[in-house]
């Protein structure tokens, strides 16, 4: 059995930019499995905490983030969705292809692999088209695809479908529950609340750069312990 | 008297009009009856600037990509100078090559001087700066675009570098084609360095101006004109080619 790189200790974590404390100190657990939806509004620190997560903002003090594993070779196994899908400037098929390509894996192999990829998430017919004439839902689809092809035990998203439509939008959701279906660690963050009530099976709720509350979804749509929790859900103003 | 100037000026307007139209025919003729002379001074343009791009673009293009996605102290000063050695003046650089490579020089033993090696190395000191700025502009927003992704995906340095390089193709060749534009048409440094010697070191650029000197203007025209079209000529190749390479467009 291999060794997971779950569960994820975080101990007083801050990312600071510039003087400023965009988050923290966060203390907290990302257990081995669940799909957990990061909710807060605009400038919470939703994003600098999955980035913090996956490795791309430094921790600033004495904080710190405890892989079970080394963190060099923790970062191998987790993949991130970008809120604006970034399209490389090659096929679509060479996009889903460039992680394998990155990472030892034969040019043959990896294109045949990112065919099967392109396949699962509907885009076969776009194989050989520039990924950067795809429309957004097409994008963020292929961005999905890419971030799973290496099967990563963790996968963070950043407000996947802030730019989708509806349709897109319940494509997406679709892969995405059959990738945590098949074992994958989803953490997502969206100020969707509809989007939340569909996918969590627990919330993180983010203000100020600090978490309030971590609580199974139903506790959290139900009764949320907070008052700006409370105000969030209703539709107000959250500052 | 006022009739009598303008008449003059007439005459010497249709002169000049003449000498353009001479040049032409000139060029044409040099061109239809594969003159040797023009054929070799042509191939020997040809010859120096493509293999000064060639190392240009060898040393400029990872340079300038590197300058890019590489955080250190001294970047921006770095970044400074080479743009400002964009604008270096090529009499000065010919000059300076001139007293390496000349017998007292520290290069004097390679009895470089006066050959077309010296073209090249005084212009691959030129072009440099110019492809790699160029390069480093056109890098940077690729960069800005990728970056998250590259640093999501774990990559290497050295991959980031390569996959910068590839998907900027396009970019780049338009930095290594404007440093051929400069080359092809430079002759302050390769006049110093190559000494304009016939059957040796003459070029395009360099005969015209000794045919300019000599008076011989409808020559030195047709050289031009051929200089002119060869330019052209070789930057609608290279984008001929590198959209048949390439389907589709970005």
């Amino acid at each position: 059995m291999v060794i997971s790189i779950l569960p994820l200790n975080v101990t007083d974590a801050v990312v600071r930019r510039r003087g400023k404390t965009l988050l923290g100190p966060v203390t907290t657990t990302v257990s081995d499995s669940g799909l957990s939806i990061v909710m807060g509004p605009n400038g919470a620190g939703k994003t600098t905490l999955l980035r913090l997560l996956h490795g791309m903002e430094r921790v600033s003090g004495g904080g710190s983030l405890e892989w079970q594993i080394p963190e060099q070779d923790a970062r191998a196994l987790q993949a991130f969705v970008f809120q604006s899908p970034i399209m490389m400037r090659r096929t679509a098929l060479d996009n889903v292809a460039y992680p394998l390509m990155t990472h030892g894996v034969s040019k043959k192999d990896a294109r045949s692999r990112a065919a099967e990829w392109l396949e699962r998430v509907g885009l076969a017919d776009s194989a050989q088209k520039q990924a950067t004439v795809l429309s957004g839902g097409e994008r963020q689809k292929l961005a999905l695809a890419r971030a799973l092809i290496r099967k990563p035990e963790i996968l963070f998203l950043d407000e996947p479908c802030a730019n989708l439509d509806g349709r897109a939008t319940r494509e997406f959701e679709a892969l995405l529950l059959q990738a945590f279906k098949e074992g994958t660690r989803v953490v997502m963050s969206t100020h969707d609340i509809g989007q939340a009530r569909r996918l969590a099976e627990d919330v993180w709720f983010i203000h100020h750069g600090q978490i309030l509350e971590q609580t199974p979804a139903a506790e959290f749509f139900a009764s949320p312990k907070t008052s700006e929790a409370r105000a969030f859900l209703k539709g107000d103003i959250v500052e | 008297m006022a009739a009598a100037g303008a008449g003059r000026r007439e005459g010497h307007q249709s002169g000049c009009m003449n000498e353009i139209l001479a040049g032409l025919l000139e060029a044409g003729r040099l061109i239809l009856t594969f003159d040797a002379d023009l054929i070799e001074i042509s191939l020997r343009s040809l010859q120096v600037t493509l293999t000064a791009v060639a190392v240009s673009s060898a040393i400029g293009l990872p340079l300038g990509c590197w300058l890019a996605v590489r955080r250190f102290r001294f970047r921006r000063f770095v970044i400074a100078t080479l743009n400002a050695l964009m604008g270096l003046p090529p009499v000065v650089v010919g000059l300076i090559v001139y007293l390496l490579l000349s017998r007292a020089g520290p290069f004097g033993v390679f009895g470089l001087l006066f050959t077309p090696t010296a073209m090249i190395i005084a212009q691959v000191i030129i072009l440099t700066p110019l492809i790699a700025s160029i390069a480093h502009q056109a890098i940077r927003e690729l960069w800005a675009q990728y970056h998250d992704l590259l640093i999501s995906l774990n990559t290497t340095r050295w991959q980031r570098i390569a996959t910068l390089l590839w998907d900027g193709r396009r970019a780049l060749l338009t930095a290594s084609l404007a440093g051929f534009g400069r080359g092809i048409g430079e002759v302050g440094a390769i006049m110093i360095v190559g000494g304009n010697i016939d059957h040796a070191t003459r070029v395009l650029t360099t005969a015209i101006s000794l045919e300019t000197g000599k008076g011989n203007f409808s020559l030195a025209l047709a050289l031009g004109f051929v200089l002119i079209g060869l330019a052209v000529l070789v930057n609608l190749l290279i984008h001929t080619l590198s959209r048949t390479e390439v389907s589709g467009r970005w």
